[in-house]
């Protein structure tokens, strides 16, 4: 009996599909390291800056002005200023991204959905220099004859152009949570006698509620990096202060702004690392979170 | 079930396999012997490991990452768990028809050109100089690349469906037909031995009836081992059964002897339908 | 007042229509005004010179020429690094190491950096290529800070695209005596190609209508088209930019609404054609 040779031919073979494992893991790898680089730099050219400034000033300060003759370390008016536009930003946003995502996933019919949804990404998909436009432009005038603030630039403006930029996060992330939600849960509950609100409100509300709260953060994460919108909506007055009707300068609009004034390797420009390492572990803490509620989700369902 | 000289001829000779997932021990102490030009159908209940023993057979398990295997599986004598075997040299003999029709989502005529494409035409060669006979391989034509399609549908009983729309997606064909188009794209690479992991389980009785009738008239040609958890299609066309349950083969013999008067228990029980 | 059941329906139910509504509102009033006040601005000289100074020296009349250029230059570089490295990463990601634990949380990470703001990444490109590499305020640096930015973006959308495909076709091809490759060249990527080509699109259409990485890495206003990776740029986003905080509002500001809308359709050409392909790719392969 003659016996089989496996192996003619396979030596060249096995060369170039180990050439191709190569490339492709050399990418793979190369990835990889390229996000890694990201935080290990943050933190190498902050150091310095908190060596010689120290946490307590950087966390407890209430004035920002790093080039000032005598220059101002706080970045609590940054921190307030990300905060009161992104939080109220949440609270506009919320109500009317669930409204419209329990619209859009349980009453809309398919005629209805295929106008909504390219609408809600396209929404997405615009520029935040556009919201940023329209917020500078349009916007802020309409704040002046409802509210008359004394900043035409303001928090205020910067929330309602963040909660639009946010809706079309949570709606698509929560909506297909929404649909996971199994159809024997719906049936149940129709069987038993409830109407389709119970429905929704008793059953696949919470059914979906870890994907709901996962959108939210989502849509809050990008609210907090967001740079463009808020720096051309709020007027970039670095203050503390709660006040809606002022002028803020966000943590992103700082950077955007001192950035290219600092010298490299100085302590304006360590500085502002600091911030970007803080802006960095806030959307990080943010997404992480999301990211484990809905990796829980999504095995329940499937 | 003789060849010519009226000898069974063994084709694979599996001794002691055992197989862990993980920690999981799936075969244990495997040993049985598969003839040439046979249908050998493995029975059991679902989980016994009767789909992994089937896939140690042209190595798919490979595919799954933390497997541990020992033992031996002697094809044609040659043990294919040996490390120096390249498992994509072996699939091209040793065939693979799935549980569920998984055509490509291309053309039938594709579909079945696939294989011979990536492999290429064998040819021998002499070497004008030395006068050494030398295996070449070659792009295969286009002429030939069409005999292939035609000698596979014919042969899988699908060419007088499909000959005028060989050029259509293979999704528009039936389940029925997307499992013979399978059958005939193994056919491509001209295996001498051909798996079957439970090829009726997604059909339909009439689907099935066909299968089953090109099952047995593939057995002039090739070796084939068959899963299936259908016990009655086992005894319409399997010459020998074995029967697995928990990892063990607890029995194996010729199909009309282990339904009719089975040695164990545990397969009397599971014949019927006292467990499984 | 106490509402029956079906009357406190029927409430809930207007009141989610009015939500979705609102939304539909906000595109609509967001684009119409940017096409009202930038129709007008958007003549052929406006598309075909650079932008030019006024009496004043401010420069705020010409066209967008140069700002368009110089986001389509952006654009191809940003394709020409992070498309290659981001897809052929996805791949061997998905398929070579797709079995192993550790790919679980490396995609997490992923995932999250898709998540981290586009000025952070500034920052890197700042460090890493003006300063360190030495590339200074450039085309290139830019181009690499955006290519950063959109890597993990193009990387998770691969990824969904060729785990869409069922593994049985894996399986079918494994075993007909194909190895990895030939599997992964004639089977997995022509069947996840649509899927990845959308990703691909938007990530691109991401890359160009993002502003804030451009402010640190090399972006200038007085600046012409580029002749070398190493010039300064202008683009389209930062040109609006700078014509909305412009101190000459009144010449200004029609021109941030024309390069506005230029800016606009060039994205919902993009997108619409991410969108088709996507359909296409769905009434084609119905696993």
């Amino acid at each position: 009996m003659d016996t089989k040779i496996y192996k003619r031919e396979n030596r060249a073979r096995r060369y170039a599909e180990g050439g191709i494992t190569g490339i492709l893991g050399a990418c793979g790898i190369l990835s990889v390291l390229i996000l890694a680089l990201v935080f290990i730099f943050l933190i190498t050219n902050s150091i310095p800056f908190f060596q010689s400034v120290g946490l307590v000033n950087f966390f407890t300060g209430t004035q920002w002005d790093p080039f000032a003759s005598e220059a101002m370390w706080g970045v609590l008016p940054l921190l307030t200023g990300t905060i009161l536009v992104s939080f109220v930003g949440a609270i506009i946003a919320i109500p009317i991204g669930l409204g419209c995502t329990i619209y859009l996933s349980e009453l809309a019919d398919s005629k209805v959905k295929k106008i909504l949804k390219p609408a809600i990404e396209i929404l997405a998909g615009v520029p935040s220099v556009i919201y940023g436009l329209f917020a500078a432009l349009v916007l802020s005038n309409w704040i002046m004859e409802i509210f008359d603030p004394s900043y035409r630039l303001n928090a205020l403006n910067g929330a309602i152009i963040l909660a639009i930029m946010m809706i079309p996060i949570q709606v698509s992330v929560s909506e297909e949570a929404m649909n996971a939600v199994p159809r024997n849960l719906r049936e149940a509950s129709y069987a038993m006698g409830a109407t389709r609100w119970e429905t929704i409100k008793s059953v696949i509300i919470p059914a979906a509620l870890p994907g709901i709260i996962a959108s939210i953060a989502l849509a809050i994460g990008r609210a907090v990096g967001e740079t463009m919108a808020v720096l051309m909506a709020t007027g970039n007055a670095s203050q503390f202060s709660f006040d809606i009707l002022t002028s803020v300068r966000t943590m992103t609009a700082a950077l955007a702004i001192d950035v290219p004034e600092a010298a490299i390797g100085s302590l304006q420009y360590q500085g502002l690392f600091a911030v970007g390492l803080l802006l960095f572990i806030i959307t990080f803490v943010i997404n992480l979170i999301a990211d484990m509620v809905l990796s829980k989700y999504q095995e329940t369902y499937k | 079930m003789k060849n010519i000289s009226g000898d069974q001829i063994s084709k694979i000779q599996v001794k002691d396999l055992n197989l862990w997932f993980d920690t999981k021990h799936v075969l244990k102490d495997v040993s049985i012997e598969i003839y040439e030009k046979e249908i050998t159908a493995i029975i059991g209940p679902s989980g016994c490991g009767k789909s992994t023993f089937l896939r140690c057979l042209n190595r798919m398990n490979d595919l799954i990452p933390s497997t541990k295997i020992e033992g031996e599986i002697l094809l044609d004598g040659k043990n294919i768990l040996e490390n120096d075997i390249d498992p994509v040299d072996l699939r091209k003999d040793v065939g693979m028809v799935f549980q569920k029709p998984n055509p490509f989502p291309k053309s039938i005529y594709e579909n079945i050109v696939f294989a011979p494409k990536i492999h290429g035409i064998e040819e021998i060669k002499k070497d004008p100089k030395t006068g050494k006979e030398k295996i070449v391989r070659r792009k295969p034509t286009k002429e030939e690349l069409d005999q292939i399609v035609e000698k596979c549908l014919k042969r899988a009983a699908l060419w007088n469906e499909v000959k005028d729309r060989l050029n259509k997606s293979a999704y528009d064909l039936s389940g029925g037909q997307q499992q013979r188009l399978c059958i005939a794209r193994t056919m491509s690479i001209e295996p001498e031995v051909i798996l079957f992991d439970e090829p009726c389980s997604a059909l339909d009785p009439i689907a099935t009836a066909k299968i089953e009738d090109l099952l047995v008239d593939l057995r002039k040609d090739y070796t084939v081992v068959i899963v299936t958890h259908n016990m009655q299609q086992a005894a319409r066309v399997a010459d020998r059964t074995a029967f697995f349950y928990m990892g063990d083969l607890v029995e194996y013999g010729p199909t009309k002897r282990l339904f009719e008067k089975p040695e164990k228990e545990l397969t009397e029980q599971y014949l019927t339908g006292r467990m499984g | 007042m106490m509402l029956s059941r079906k009357n406190k329906e029927r409430m809930f139910f207007w009141l989610f229509r009015g939500c979705a509504a609102a939304v539909v509102a906000f595109l609509t009033i967001i684009i119409m005004f940017v096409i009202v006040n930038g129709a007008g601005t958007i003549t052929w000289d406006f598309l075909t010179q650079n932008p030019m100074p006024n009496d004043t020296g401010a420069l705020v009349s010409g066209g967008i020429l140069s700002p368009i250029i110089g986001t389509l230059m952006l654009m191809g570089l940003v394709l020409a690094i992070a498309i290659p490295i981001g897809v052929f990463g996805a791949v061997f990601l998905v398929e070579y190491c797709g079995s192993y634990k550790w790919s679980r949380y490396m995609w997490m990470t992923v995932n999250n950096l898709a998540g981290v703001p586009s000025i952070v990444w500034a920052l890197l490109g700042v460090g890493v290529f003006v300063y360190y590499l030495a590339f200074g305020l450039s085309l290139i640096s830019a181009a690499i800070t955006l290519s950063l930015m959109i890597l993990p973006i193009v990387m998770v959308s691969t990824k969904e695209a060729l785990e869409a495909i069922p593994s049985s076709i894996y399986d079918a091809s494994i075993g007909l005596g194909a190895t990895k490759w030939q599997t992964i060249l004639h089977h997995i990527l022509p069947y996840s190609a649509s899927g990845i080509i959308t990703g691909i699109i938007l990530s691109l259409s991401r890359a160009g209508g993002e502003t804030a990485p451009l402010l640190l890495t090399g972006v200038a206003l007085n600046a012409t088209i580029p002749l070398s990776i190493f010039d300064q740029f202008q683009a389209l986003p930062y040109y609006i930019y700078m014509m909305t905080s412009a101190s000459d509002r009144a010449n200004a500001y029609p021109m941030a609404y024309g390069a506005a809308l230029v800016l606009i359709i060039l994205m919902m050409i993009m997108n619409l054609a991410a969108a088709t392909l996507r359909s296409r790719y769905r009434e084609k392969y119905k696993w």
